[in-house]
Parts: structure tokens; sequence; C-alpha cells
């Protein structure tokens, strides 16, 4: 009887195992790396990481150094803290998830200081606020935690993309009216003040509220209302 | 009196959050009502001060480069300088659990209304900021001290501001796609126009 039994669990463990893996790219995982992008962004939605993406943001090419290093912070951090989840204690989780952060933002950082040392001068304190960027400690807290190292990615890829585009089109707006150029610093650079300026004869004014704090400002606020009006969010 | 000057322009001229983005999270997520936000304020300017200085010892006994020559010869060659970002939060967060455990202790009136704000200091990056500039303009100690608390005044000013006139905000018609975040981030911006006529200040 009891062989029986055991054997009748064991089909029942071989069936379980047999259970087609899921896709790697199923519908459901589709969601969580698009979901970050526009219905849940993490900064116009969730209202998180904020800080670094306007200091950063006064240029185009910082602000894509910012981003990748965003995403590779966040993708990394994922990950680790998923193939962890189960061995770190609860009551000491908040602080293993700063060192895991703080290890690869060390990192990325003496890989700058290395490679690109003009980034580096201008990004300045901004590439060790990374560590307190609240989205990264969001995520971790909210999903990495909770579930698989490949999922984690995948979450950690939307969240780092769903934070880089809003912060490129900030930075795109603020450079185009703050320095009346676009892309300076890459093969793409262009001065559309003043090749304007020169068909029209006068030199165009750029606008200096653009550059500073208070543009950026403006600028998210503006980003918010047309993406939230878009979407149809309200906040109660 | 030159750490004067420098806690006043920590203030009004180089605020955390007008100037340089610092604790924005908290300082849009805590700003809904004025008591919350007196709460959170004063546990950032008392952390802010106690923090600052506490990391300026490290960077300048510990981290920088030759700083260890106190202990040997054999370790003035040592630079440190990597480890600066995991040693300057992990103090910050056991400064945050410290504080905590003494208000708990001593004044268990103001740990109750300050409450849950303790902990989320840890990760508000007006702190690790306020470190990490203090080591990019070589202040002394006591100009460090003092940066400390110009920072933490300056985000309490704008914190308790701003949700004064959230506050007010309620009896206002806001369109639907800028309620709550969006209108929040043009007040901000405002305010630190406002914020800007300090800059004519001359110290």
């Amino acid at each position: 009887m009891s062989t029986e039994v055991a054997e009748v669990e064991e089909q029942a463990v071989a069936l379980k195992v047999k259970e087609p893996a899921e896709p790697l790219l199923s519908k459901r995982r589709r969601r969580i790396v698009s979901d970050p992008l526009n219905e849940d962004n993490p900064i116009t939605v969730q209202v998180l990481g904020i800080c670094s993406a306007l200091a950063v943001t006064v240029q185009f090419k910082p602000t894509m150094i910012m981003s990748i290093a965003v995403i590779f912070v966040i993708v990394f951090s994922n990950l680790i803290t998923s193939l962890m989840r189960n061995i770190i204690p609860n009551r000491i989780r908040i602080i293993v998830q700063l060192a895991i952060i703080a290890t690869l933002v060390t990192l990325v950082s003496e890989v700058l200081k290395a490679y690109s040392y003009d980034m580096y001068k201008i990004l300045g304190a901004y590439v060790g606020l990374i560590i307190t960027n609240c989205i990264v400690m969001g995520r971790l807290e909210a999903f990495a935690m909770a579930n698989k190292p490949y999922d984690s990615i995948l979450d950690g890829f939307g969240s780092g993309f769903g934070y880089a585009w809003i912060i490129l089109v900030v930075a795109f707006f603020r450079e185009l009216f703050g320095g009346g150029t676009v892309f300076v610093g890459t093969p793409l650079e262009f001065d559309v003040y003043g090749s304007i300026g020169g068909l029209l004869g006068t030199p165009l004014q750029t606008n200096g509220i653009m550059v500073d704090s208070i543009g950026a400002f403006m600028l998210l606020g503006i980003i918010i209302w047309i993406q939230r009006t878009k979407n149809g969010y309200v906040e109660h | 009196m030159e750490a004067i000057n420098i806690a006043i322009k920590a203030i009004f001229i180089d605020n955390m959050v007008f100037a340089y983005f610092l604790g924005m999270c908290s300082f849009l997520a805590v700003s809904k009502k004025v008591k919350t936000a007196f709460g959170l304020g004063l546990a950032v300017i008392f952390v802010l001060s106690i923090t600052v200085p506490i990391n300026w010892l490290i960077q300048e006994k510990i981290l920088k480069e030759g700083a260890l020559a106190w202990i040997g010869v054999d370790f003035a060659a040592l630079d440190l300088t990597f480890l600066q970002f995991i040693i300057f939060i992990a103090v910050i967060a056991a400064m945050v659990q410290l504080v905590e455990m003494i208000i708990e202790k001593f004044s268990p009136s103001l740990y109750g209304s300050l409450g849950i704000f303790l902990p989320l200091i840890a990760v508000n990056c007006a702190i690790l900021g306020s470190s990490l500039f203090m080591v990019q303009r070589d202040y002394t100690i006591v100009e460090a001290t003092a940066f400390g608390f110009g920072s933490g005044t300056g985000f309490f000013l704008a914190i308790i501001a701003l949700a004064a006139i959230r506050e007010r905000l309620k009896y206002s018609h806001v369109p639907n796609g800028l309620k709550g975040l969006g209108i929040t981030m043009l007040i901000t911006g405002l305010m630190g126009l406002a914020f800007k006529s300090f800059i004519g200040v001359a110290l």
C-alpha cells in the first residue's frame, strides 16, 4: 500500500516538474517590463527617485550616463537581492539592501572615474546619491524580496527604463531651452538656437531659468500633467 | 564667523531642496500636513547636525589618502576613499537607529510624534548628500557642523512652507491630471523662484 502511495506521489511530483516552464517572455513577464514605462512609471506615478531625476538633467549626455548607471544598479541589485532573498533575515533587510546597493554604486563610480573622468566630475556627488535613490530601494523592497531572479531582472529593466525616459525627456527640453542646443557632446550635437538665429538674422535669447532648478521643477510638473491626463490617472 | 555664513548660505541660498533637489522624495511624500512635516523637519535637522561632523571625522581620520598616518608610517600611503559611500551610509543608518533609540528612551512623546519618520530619514538623500558635499568642499569640522545644521534647517523651512500651501490647496480647483504630484512640482518651482531672491544677499 505504502509503496503505491509513494508511487502516486512520485508521479504527481514528476507531473509537476514536467509542467511546461513559463515562456521566457510570457504575457505576465512582458507586463513586468512594460508597466513601469507608462502606467506605473516610477517618477510620474509612484513619485520615487525625483532627486537625481532633476539634478543631472541640465544636459543630455550626463543624463544618459546617469540613466545607464541607474539601470545597471537597479538590475543587479534586484538580481542579487532576489538570489539572497531567502537567507536575508527580515529584521536587518534594509541594511543588507543598502550594503548591496552601496557596493554596486561604488563599482559604477570607480568605473566612471577610470574611464570617463570628465563625466565623473560633472555628475559629482549625484553618482553616490544613487544609493539613496528611492526607486532602487523601492524595487528591492517591493519586488526582489518576493520574486525569482529572472523576474527581478526584468522588473529592474522596466523600472530603470521608466526612470530613464522621463529624465531624458526633461534633459532634452532643459538643454534646448536653456542652452539652445541638443545632444551636446554626442555625435548628434546640434546648435538649434544658433542656426534658427542665423536664419532670422537675429540671435535668439536662451532661457536661463531652464538651466536653473526652477525650470526642472516646472518641466517635470508639465510632463506629469500631460502623462496623467493621457492615462486618465487621478491622484486623490 | 565663516561658520555662520556657511549655515546661512545652506539655509537660504543653497537650499537643499530648491538648489540641489535633495530629499525630494520625503519632501513630496510627507508634506500633506504641517504637523507631520514639522516632525520630519525636526528629525532631519537633528540627524544632519550629528552625521555630518561624524562623517567628517571618518573622512579626515580614516578614509582620506594618508589619513591613517596616525596609526603608523606603514599606513600613511593607504587611500580608502573608495569605501566612502558604503561607510557613510552605514554611519547614517547606525546614527538614525541610535537617535531613534535615545529619543524613545528619554522622550516618548517626541518619539510618538516623529513616529515612522525617523527610520525613513536613513534613505533621505539630503542626509547622504550633505556628507558628500561636505567632502567636496573641504570644510573644517566647525564649518561641517554648521553646514549640517544649516542644510537641515533649510529642508525644515522648505517642507513646512510646502505643507502649509498644500493644506490650503484643498480648497482650490486643480485640473485632474495636475492633482497631487503635478501641482506640487509647479508650486515647488515657484517657491524655488522665491528662494532665488536670497542670492543677492552678500555674505
